[in-house]
């Protein structure tokens, strides 16, 4: 049941291409059997409220961060040239060095020699991922942030969105998302499953999902708004 | 001839309504003509012709045919684009939309004829007028200073060329060398946008010339972003900006652009660049179409961006008088879709659905540290009044000010997309 809620979730959460958002939605896995796995890790990393630094580096807020970017540990060269050179800690990433650390970072201290079942590497991440929460405002960055989902009833998911309002709403949200669904910066909201959407919006209009602009927008429309833009915006062939 | 106009509007206010009901369906296609090709302007162009599908007639009146943005202008100011990035064409808008672009200069409204004349000699009548000049100078409100001698002390408050002019100006200041910025006194276009610039002026000083000095001369006593624009300067430029505020002598000054001798309350400096930025009001077509009130900018209807004065005319952007919204390019794309609405529901017979309004400012402060302030808004009877809003905090970390740049670039992206297809 929550591992269901969670999938939903993590597609209306993620701001690539649809493709690529549904590869991560299942990429993510069951956190209570993570958490079984995570006593491999604690002999090391810390992970928590309490998190400090240990043998290896406190694992608190690691998706966005830059990889080798806790200022007192001391890293090897290999991880620390890594992250000067750009590698930062997301999904992908972390699912890579998980599964074999040395194939990403050749000189790295952590003595791991990885998992190799992904259902296994999904659900460590599923369970590391409950302790990020960073960046603070920006869910679609990455997978970051959790948030809940909101309460809707069926009547309000059952909505039929009318088109023509939607397409007029719509001219708010292309001031920055693109109806080409290009998402350099700002995500793309084309083509989405229409009850995705709608999740989202009153995730946002709730204030359940954190970023300023979007509460802003969703915080003042109906219901049957919502649903006009997620049927128009559902319709759009990029 | 003003009293003559005046006298006359009355009849043609009433005539106007009666006629405008009725959809002019039988006609050739009804006409809808726009002044000027701006965030307002070109994006009301695009909707209207767009959403209406050939339906009514689309002439858009711009004197450039490379269209710079004021937004994002000081990004290039900074070295972070450059001017080729914040040009557009308006190719796209004839091509794919059919719209009637013509490269030229409004210089009359004659609104008993409805009728727009251009520098050029020709007239374009117009069943709806769209007026989105922007803005122009306050004559005076700078003492020493008009626009003759913006070659001296550039105001770059309209991309391109002066924009191009400040920067080499900057870049070729001497060593140790000040840069002063004339301040407007509100309201002006883009209310961050001088302290975004001084960033950017900063930011380059720092890097080529880091003994330079910076000074604002300010008439205002706050200004928008004010505490995250200080906290920057103070972490990024420490000791380079000098503010000089109303309670200093900011508000009383004149500018030699001869001798580039600024005189501050008494005080006279010398400096090496002076960015003046006058005080504004309306772009002047707005004037000469009589649609501007007391203080230079245009009274609107809040629901639906018509002129106070004239039904058939809509001001967008900069050049109305928006309420709680600020004069700035998101400004104006959003005023233009409740125009195109209202203008299509009115010639065609679509939907009118109720005005929503919004805006988001992004400025960069340095490098990978940018900051964002925005707000909704709906219309009264009385004015476009703000419903809710949110501005960034100081003390932020630095992965959310780069994530708060980088959706500065994102917008940036989509309104150009929204306004020029």
């Amino acid at each position: 049941m929550r591992e269901a809620l969670f999938l939903g979730l993590a597609l209306a959460l993620s701001g690539v291409g649809q493709a690529h958002s549904q590869t991560r939605a299942e990429a993510i896995g069951d956190a209570g059997r993570g958490a079984e796995i995570w006593v491999f890790c604690s002999g090391c990393h810390q992970i928590g409220p309490e998190a400090e630094i240990g043998i290896g580096p406190p694992l608190n807020g690691i998706f966005g961060r830059r990889a080798g970017a806790i200022s007192d540990f001391p890293y090897s060269r290999s991880m620390t040239r890594m992250g000067r050179g750009g590698l930062t800690w997301t999904l992908e990433t972390l699912d890579a060095y998980i599964e074999n650390p040395r194939v990403l970072v050749s000189g790295t201290r952590m003595s791991f020699d990885g998992l190799e079942d992904p259902r296994e590497r999904a659900d460590l991440l599923a369970f590391l991922r409950d302790f990020s929460d960073r960046p603070s405002n920006i869910p679609e960055a990455a997978p970051t942030a959790r948030a809940d989902l909101p309460m809707l009833s069926e009547e309000t998911l059952a909505i039929v969105g009318d088109m023509a309002y939607g397409e007029y709403l719509s001219s708010e949200c292309t001031t920055c998302h693109q109806r080409d669904g290009s998402d350099q910066g700002i995500p793309s909201i084309v083509l989405w499953p229409q009850r995705d959407f709608v999740l989202a919006m009153h995730a946002y209009k709730q204030k359940l999902r954190p970023h300023p602009v979007m509460q802003m927008m969703a915080g003042r429309l109906s219901d049957e708004e919502i649903a006009a833009l997620a049927a128009y915006f559902g319709s759009l062939t990029p | 001839m003003t009293l003559n106009r005046r006298s006359f509007l009355g009849t043609s206010l009433a005539l106007g309504a009666a006629l405008s009901a009725t959809p002019l369906i039988g006609q050739a296609r009804p006409r809808v003509v726009i002044v000027g090709g701006g965030a307002g302007g070109a994006t009301a162009a695009r909707y209207i012709a767009k959403d209406s599908q050939g339906a009514i007639d689309v002439t858009l009146i711009e004197p450039t045919r490379t269209y710079y943005t004021c937004f994002f202008s000081n990004l290039y100011i900074g070295g972070f684009r450059d001017l080729a990035s914040i040009g557009h064409s308006y190719g796209k808008l004839a091509s794919d939309y059919g719209i009637n672009v013509v490269h030229d200069w409004a210089v009359g409204v004659d609104r008993d004829t409805k009728t727009v004349t251009t520098a050029g000699g020709h007239a374009f009548a117009y069943d709806k007028l769209i007026v989105a000049p922007g803005i122009d100078f306050v004559e005076g409100s700078v003492p020493g200073w008009d626009i003759s001698a913006q070659n001296r002390m550039p105001h770059s408050w309209k991309a391109g060329s002066q924009t191009q002019l400040l920067k080499a100006q900057i870049e070729a200041m001497p060593e140790g060398g000040v840069f002063c910025m004339i301040a407007p006194p509100d309201p002006f276009r883009c209310p961050p946008g001088p302290y975004e610039r001084i960033s950017m002026v900063a930011h380059v000083l720092r890097e080529r010339n880091p003994t330079a000095k910076i000074l604002i001369v300010d008439p205002k006593a706050s200004f928008s972003k004010q505490a995250l624009f200080e906290e920057g300067w103070q972490k990024y430029y420490p000791g380079m900006i000098q503010r000089i505020g109303p309670d200093f002598g900011g508000s009383n000054f004149s500018v030699n652009p001869e001798t580039m001798e600024v005189d501050i309350d008494g005080q006279v400096e010398t400096v090496d660049v002076c960015n003046v930025i006058p005080a504004q009001k309306a772009g002047r077509i707005a004037e000469l179409a009589g649609l501007t009130g007391d203080n230079g900018y245009c009274p609107i209807v809040p629901a639906t961006m018509q002129s106070r004065m004239d039904e058939d005319i809509h001001v967008l952007g900069d050049a109305a008088i928006a309420g709680d919204m600020p004069k700035s390019g998101f400004s104006a794309n959003s005023h233009a879709k409740v125009a195109a609405m209202q203008v299509r529901a009115a010639l065609t017979g679509s939907n009118a659905f109720p005005a929503k309004y919004s805006n988001t400012c992004w400025s960069l402060i340095d490098t990978d540290d940018g900051v964002k302030v925005g707000a909704s808004y709906a219309p009264t009877d009385e004015m476009i009044a703000k419903v809710d809003g949110f501005i960034s905090q100081t003390g932020e970390d630095a992965d959310l000010r780069k994530l708060t740049y980088e959706e500065s670039l994102g917008w940036y992206a989509g309104i150009a997309a929204d306004m020029f297809g």
